[in-house]
């Protein structure tokens, strides 16, 4: 992949042409609103990055109904932007339900596109990657190397400490997503110690934030774990399972999910129930893409520019 | 002696006599999940009865009994599963993908 380091004018059109202007929101932590910035600012924001990974989320690999016959299609799509981007990302992270069946074809189907954009992609299950036999065995066994129980695990890039959560397994009735104690319990050992300047983000599948109860949209012991992290001051919360784009600002706490690449869900109450949202073949691809997220060396100020398929 | 109506009569009840000792037998009840709900919420059912859901969504579901005594594979669309309920009492169940989807069997 070649890098294009053109000055603005140029990456501005690069931008444009690639219809990401106008679809991104760019906005900071540090007055605990998000400011929406214009076009050219965030162009202008992406040129001074220093650092920015990509997260993508709910392939779905496996899935053929009517809200998308193609999700293997739309997968490379994403895939294809990712390849085109002008600046290379330094990662991904994958917010889970890389399948649908928690197949070994779908997970061979997602290996063989995502890892086209040759970048390393820090995973997470979702609850469709571990409804195998052995409930979550082949997850384990292809993305798991190196985590804890179910596969949790948190590492440092760029002077950020990065924690992939699991809060899909156990899951109780009436409840909604699930940590557990033992994944808590590391959790608090993990961010102990820990300077509070050190910027953090973490990334699970369900929104550890209560979205819509009423649809399971929600983490019942995320409180716990926002606690222990709560002395940090920048928190990112990246989540995916609800096939839209969500954002909140509480105090030094940002969370917000991502797109789906396979199919779109209904916003909260909006129909009922959630299952896939079936709009028209024009409309599919504004409603499903990717997210980037940049650091600012220096700065406690992070920009998300959430990017569909097609505006 | 019986005259060939009465015969016939006979014939035709026959199968029908025979047929008593399996009336006994619970017939076989359905439970649906359309749009991430299973219906009905309660079904009652006598002892021996057989359930078969029937996953009639756009995405997996399962069935999990919460005290375990019954576990489904993933349902994908128009998937089903069957469970005879022998015992007398009351299962409630889950979608373990989809917990806030809950229902009950009441076995009488």
């Amino acid at each position: 992949m070649s890098h294009d380091h053109n000055s603005g004018p140029n990456r501005r059109k690069v931008l444009e042409c690639m219809t990401w202007a106008g679809t991104g929101v760019l906005w900071t932590l540090t007055g605990g609103v998000p400011r929406s910035l214009g076009i050219v600012d965030e162009a202008v924001a992406a040129e001074q990055k220093g650092f920015t990974f990509l997260q993508i989320s709910d392939s779905h690999m496996g899935f053929d109904k009517p809200a998308n016959p193609n999700a293997k299609g739309t997968l490379q799509e994403a895939i294809d932007r990712v390849k085109a981007l002008p600046a290379r990302p330094s990662f991904m992270v994958h917010t889970g339900d890389i399948s649908h069946l928690s197949k070994a074809s779908e997970f061979d189907d997602a290996d063989q596109i995502i890892s086209q954009a040759k970048l390393d992609v820090h995973y997470v299950p979702g609850e469709h990657d571990i409804i195998d036999e052995d409930q979550g065995k082949l997850y384990r066994e292809r993305y798991g190397r190196g985590t804890k129980g179910p596969g949790y695990y948190s590492f440092d890039a760029n002077g950020v400490h990065f924690i992939g959560l699991v809060n899909v397994v156990d899951l109780k009735a009436g409840g909604l997503g699930n940590l557990g104690d033992e994944q808590l319990e590391w959790l608090e050992k993990d961010v102990k110690g820990r300077s509070a300047s050190q910027p953090v983000v973490v990334f699970a599948h369900i929104p550890l934030w209560t979205v819509y109860p009423q649809w399971g949209w929600g983490t019942q012991d995320g409180e716990r774990a926002l606690g222990y992290l709560k002395k940090f001051g920048s928190l990112t919360v990246l989540n995916g399972h609800i096939h839209q784009v969500m954002q909140k600002v509480e105090g030094n706490v940002t969370f917000h999910t991502a797109r789906s690449t396979a199919f779109p869900q209904p916003a909260p109450g909006t129909a009922p129930s959630p299952g896939p949202m079936k709009v028209e073949d024009a409309k599919l691809r504004s409603m499903l893409g990717i997210a980037s997220v940049t650091f600012k060396q220096n700065e406690q100020r992070l920009a998300i520019i959430d990017s569909p398929l097609q505006s | 002696m019986i005259t060939r109506r009465q015969c016939a009569i006979l014939a035709l009840t026959l199968p029908f006599a025979a047929s008593v000792p399996r009336s006994a037998r619970a017939e076989d009840a359905e439970v649906h999940i359309d749009n991430f709900t299973f219906e009905p919420a309660k079904l009652t059912v006598k002892a021996g009865t057989k359930v078969k859901w029937t996953n009639r969504d756009d995405i997996p579901h399962t069935v999990v009994s919460t005290n375990r005594s019954f576990r489904s594979k993933p349902m994908d669309t128009d998937g089903t599963f069957e469970f005879t309920f022998m015992a007398p009492g009351t299962y409630d169940y889950f979608c373990s993908l989809h917990p806030h989807m809950k229902a009950t069997v009441v076995v009488e």
